[in-house]
């Protein structure tokens, strides 16, 4: 259905991800400023349904308290400074209302910034939507056009080739899955409604019912494990480990010196274990156990050994640092592969001292690549001397926002996308669990049914009535 | 001297009877030419009209002013509505018929129509005049001049009737096939398909034991497909079900060798949802046996339908077959079953209104679009003799659309989708199910029929008083509002109903899915409204109100893609990005709307935002003065 609804109102990021001084929020169509004003209170008690074109305006963004579903009303809290201005239509980029919100940088507020319009009521824009409309609403002109369509190919291109990594990942086949699942639900139910007369045997409510809530549990799952926003909001939980003396604290000193994040308050997170912040292109990295770390070398080892085990647990990333200046130690090898679904940098230091270990070396000891849920980055540095420590930087970037540096935005995006269609198909199965329990009838369940397929395949591509009947005919014996 | 007239309908079968009938009642002199007279309205198939999607079909005619429901109601024999114990959006009639009856009724109707005349004749050349149409030339050489032609030739085009290894033209058993039309059509351009499709045997009444047979009794009362129907007349009749047997597929099985479609000698597709026996036995082996329906093919003659054995094996291991079956064990073969192959014309070849987009004034309606069914048949004639009249007169066509009824879903699937089977109508292909209801057929559809001269003044004014009566009703139970404190509990008691807790309306209460509009009002002492068929309907709005404002919301997005239209001059090949596959499917089916061009399989969302594009700068420099 996608670049059908043009009356939506759309928004996205509108700079590129990473690091930046100011990051632009863009909404676009008939309810930009209403929605806009759901998310920033304009400072001086300025409205900005009633602020002028093309001016900026000082305000606050606000935004829903941490996402509790369950707290009916979560106050807002306000989260950065912004400027904001109001493009009202037809003297806009896109030509229609526009609000631009400028805020400090970070893809962290960005991100929560874009889920707040889309919580007020505003869809996410398909890549080169906000070109396309200003071309349709007469904004570009026509030697422009041409620059349009290769803007939109090369933008559905992008994304083409994130969904085609995506899909075949795990939540891929997890999503195809569940919708093996629901379409072979939904063929029993159209088939017990359009081939009555049929000796078909029917299904059971509580069957129903069932496959029901294990598709509702799969995608619960699914959204608490493939939420990227996570990290991005609260930041991603690194582990520094490796064998005493391999260089753990002088590397985290090294980029501690330069990256210290001032952190005041992280939404939502506890501070049970000592942790140090580092602001790394943009992502927030929070360090567990740093205090392990510095006392690392006075521990004995059972202790040193509980501690990382701990460490590795709770994080989301993992540092591991090989001392390259020694040959590699049978203990090094086992911490290579620890907790293979985790993201991990492997990190040669000691450059400065002649390496020991090859980089073919390290990647013969991980041979087989698919045992990881991410693939694992390589870095040599030296700690020391500083050296290679941008290249630590990059991969931490790459790892955090996703597999590709040339889109990073599209790329968030499309994960977006993703949360919004699993949220949808919840949704929708949730209704029909309901629709099922108050005893309406199959048409109701099957409608339900078919919302939540139609949110899935927004990720895994459209389930057509033909898959339905394809499946019936191959299940039923048709035909009296 | 040519024989001159509005239109031609060639074919006299149910689409052939829909489209001359309504193009006749809508003032256009119309010659109805077909092979056989006396064979009008016949049913070569299954004695029944309706069932679940196709009793949706029939109802949206009898709506529009067509003529198969009022027809069916003259001609049954049982009446039964299906799925009673589901939703109100599945549930259908199905009408066993006697078709002698039938045909004779509909033939009755067509010789009372003014402006409507019957020739006997084969169709041998469509005549064209610079791309239109401009009559047609039958086998004996006379020339019939038209502006219009809606062809609906069925299974004649071509026809080819297998039994067991054997076989010979014909268009229907006995009956000859027309030869010749389809050359010519091929000749305009036509992309020519073939299809197959198959019956049963037919058995001897005498010669079955019903005994060994379980009874199925219809309706009682039985209600009618028509609103126009005063009472049904016949005597009603049971239907009879066994089932074959182990033994039965043994025979078939050691056969196959000897079926036309397993030898290879037919290699056309068949419908998947009505087998024949032996693709019953082969794909679904494990099942120990199969539905056996033994329904009568007319009140006054001895031959029964057994339907779900139907066949092209050769005639002794079809007599084997069936004397297998329990009941069958001495049934006498009146006529054996078959199987017959036909040419098609695949239906991306038309326009929305059934106009081909070849020939200007020619109508394709019917199985030589690649349908199967008396309902899905009558459908399109009806809006094809509908258009051609339209067109006739100067008139804008009409087009139903998928968000107003089942024929919406029809003609669009035709257009889109790429047929490869013979199609058949299942609720499961309305993507607004919920509100094509057979309850609201005329709600949704009359207001047409109406305006197109197809429904009476009178029809028209009982309708509308009964949708007064229904908005009426249900703006006073949605007003009228129960307290706990003032209620006779007693009676909620009596009639097992738990009593409201608060302040509560009428309307609500009736949201339980457990209560019901009667009991409810016989609870709390109040008269209400007696007729079932407005209870029903209320009923159903209230229960589904939810889903059926959900079902809107969609509709209305839907709209909004059907609005935006493509022009039909349009250069797909001057859209840079299309990949060699989707420009292929466009510019084969060429869409009318952008939400048409989003249902041809293949065509991705990224091409339509190309297309939206595209089509935005057409329009621009078609605006823009030329330089």
């Amino acid at each position: 259905m996608s670049g059908g609804h043009l009356d939506d109102t759309i928004c996205a990021i509108a700079t590129p991800m990473g690091e930046g001084g100011i990051g632009i929020v863009r909404v676009s169509g008939p309810h930009a400023i209403p929605f806009a004003a759901q998310i920033v209170a304009l400072r001086n008690r300025c409205d900005l349904h009633r602020a002028h074109n093309h001016r900026l305006y000082l305000g606050d963004l606000l935004v829903p308290k941490r996402q509790q579903q369950t707290s009916p009303n979560p106050s807002p809290e306000r989260l950065d400074e912004v400027l904001v201005a109001v493009m009202r239509g037809p003297r806009s980029y896109t030509g229609e209302d526009v609000v631009e919100i400028h805020c400090h940088g970070g893809p962290l507020i960005l991100q929560m910034a874009c889920e707040a319009l889309i919580q007020a009521g505003a869809r996410l824009a398909e890549p080169g939507e906000f070109t396309k409309r200003a071309f349709l609403n007469g904004r570009l002109d026509l030697t422009q056009a041409e620059a349009v369509l290769d803007t939109i190919r090369a933008a559905t291109t992008i994304g083409l080739r994130i969904a085609q990594d995506q899909l075949k990942g795990e939540l891929g086949q997890r999503i195809a899955r569940m919708r093996e699942e629901l379409i072979a639900l939904l063929a029993h139910l159209e088939a017990g409604m359009d081939f009555v007369e049929e000796d078909v045997s029917f299904i059971e409510d509580r069957e129903i019912d069932r496959t029901l809530e294990r598709v509702l549990d799969e995608l619960s799952r699914l959204l608490e494990t493939a939420d990227q926003g996570r990290i991005i909001r609260e930041g991603l939980v690194t582990a520094i480990i490796g064998r005493p003396n391999v260089g753990k604290s002088s590397l985290l000193n090294a980029l501690l010196q330069a990256n210290r994040a001032i952190v005041s308050h992280i939404p939502g997170t506890t501070r049970d274990t000592l942790e140090e912040c580092l602001n790394i292109n943009g992502v927030l990295l929070r360090l567990v156990d740093t205090a392990g770390l510095r006392d690392a070398a006075d521990c004995i080892e059972q202790e040193g050994i509980r501690r990382t085990n701990e460490a590795v647990h709770q994080a989301d990333l993992l540092l591991i640092v090989l001392d390259g200046s020694h040959a590699l130690h049978p203990q090094d090898l086992e911490l290579l592969s620890l907790e293979p679904e985790k993201r991990r940098i492997i990190i040669i230091n000691k450059s400065d001292l002649g390496l020991q270990i090859s980089e073919s070396e390290i990647f013969g000891h991980l041979r087989n690549q698919n045992f990881f849920s991410v693939p694992p980055q390589l870095v040599c540095l030296s700690a020391k001397t500083g050296m290679g420590l941008d290249m630590l930087r990059t991969s931490i970037q790459s790892l955090a926002l996703g597999s590709s540096l040339e889109a990073p935005h599209s790329i968030l995006v499309s994960r977006l996308r993703h949360k919004t269609a699993l949220i949808e198909a919840k949704i929708g199965l949730e209704q029909a669990r309901r629709a099922l329990a108050r005893g309406l009838s199959s048409e109701c369940l099957a409608l339900d049914i078919r919302t939540a397929l139609t949110a899935l395949g927004e990720i895994t591509g459209e389930v057509s009535t033909e898959d339905i009947l394809d499946k019936i005919f191959s299940e039923f014996c048709i035909g009296k | 001297m040519a024989l001159q007239c509005d239109i031609v309908v060639v074919g006299g079968g149910h689409a052939g009877c829909e489209a001359a009938l309504a193009a006749a009642r809508m003032g256009c002199r119309v010659i109805l030419l077909t092979i056989d007279p006396t064979k009008i309205a016949s049913m070569p198939c299954n004695p029944a009209v309706g069932g679940i999607g196709k009793g949706h079909l029939v109802k949206e005619i009898d709506a529009l002013g067509g003529e198969m429901g009022v027809n069916t109601d003259k001609a049954g024999i049982q009446f039964r509505m299906l799925n009673r114990r589901k939703g109100p959006a599945v549930q259908a009639l199905r009408v066993q018929c006697d078709k002698r009856l039938y045909g004779l009724a509909m033939q009755r109707t067509l010789m009372h129509q003014p402006r409507l005349t019957i020739l006997a004749g084969t169709v041998d050349r469509i005549l064209t005049h610079r791309g239109a149409v401009s009559g047609v030339q039958t086998d004996s050489g006379e020339r019939i001049q038209a502006h219009c032609v809606v062809l609906t030739s069925g299974t004649f085009l071509k026809g080819l009737l297998h039994i067991g290894l054997t076989h010979v033209p014909g268009g229907r058993a006995g009956e000859p096939s027309a030869e010749h039309l389809s050359d010519c059509m091929k000749d305009f351009g036509f992309e020519v398909g073939r299809l197959k499709t198959g019956t049963p045997p037919r058995l001897d009444r005498d010669t079955i034991d019903f005994q060994a047979m379980e009874e199925q009794p219809g309706d009682d009362p039985p209600k009618p497909f028509s609103s126009r129907t005063r009472a049904i007349s016949n005597p009603q009749i049971f239907c009879y079900l066994t089932h074959t047997n182990e033994h039965t597929h043994q025979i078939i099985l050691d056969n196959l060798h000897r079926s036309p479609m397993y030898s290879g000698i037919i290699e056309s597709i068949g419908p998947r949802y009505c087998p024949s026996i032996e693709d019953k036995v082969v794909r679904f082996a494990d099942k120990a046996r199969h539905h056996v329906f033994l329904e009568p093919e007319e009140l006054d003659s001895r031959s029964f339908y057994p339907n779900g054995i139907s066949t092209s094996l050769p005639v002794d291991v079809q007599e084997a077959m069936v004397h297998s079956i329990r009941g069958l064990e001495r049934a006498k073969f009146l006529r054996p079953g078959y199987a017959i192959e036909y040419d098609f014309f695949p239906p991306h070849q038309l326009h929305e209104t059934l106009e081909t987009k070849l020939v200007a004034g020619l109508f394709h309606a019917g199985q030589i679009n690649g349908t199967s069914g008396y309902e899905e048949a009558a459908a399109q004639g009806l809006i094809a003799g509908i258009n051609a009249a339209l067109k006739v007169k100067n008139d804008p066509p009409l087009i139903v659309d998928r968000s107003q009824a089942y024929i919406g879903v029809l003609i669009d699937d035709l257009i889109t989708k790429d047929t490869r089977e013979p199609y058949r109508m299942f609720t499961s292909r309305a993507e607004h199910r919920l509100l094509l209801r057979q309850d609201n057929a005329e709600a949704r559809l009359i207001h047409i029929g109406y305006r197109l001269g197809l429904v009476s003044e009178s029809t028209f004014t009982a309708f509308q008083r009964k949708q007064e009566r229904i908005e009426q009703e249900l703006a006073r139970l949605h007003r009228t509002t129960l307290s706990p404190d003032r209620l006779s509990l007693e009676a909620f008691e009596r009639f097992g109903i738990d009593p409201p807790q608060s302040h509560t309306t009428l309307a609500q209460l009736l949201r339980r899915p457990d209560l019901f509009y009667r009991p409810l009002l016989d609870c709390i002492g109040d008269h209400g409204i007696e007729d079932e068929e407005l209870i029903h309907a209320i009923e159903t709005r209230i229960k589904y109100e939810g889903y059926i404002r959900r079902q809107e919301q969609q509709v209305a997005r839907f709209r909004k893609l059907e609005e935006r239209r493509i022009p039909e001059n349009f250069d797909y090949d001057s859209v840079k990005g299309f990949s060699s596959e989707v420009l292929e499917k466009l510019k084969k089916v060429r869409p009318s709307s952008i939400g048409q061009a989003s249902r041809i399989s293949g065509v991705t969302p990224a091409a339509i935002s190309l297309l939206l594009v595209a089509l935005d700068r057409f329009r621009r420099s078609a605006d823009s003065p030329a330089a």
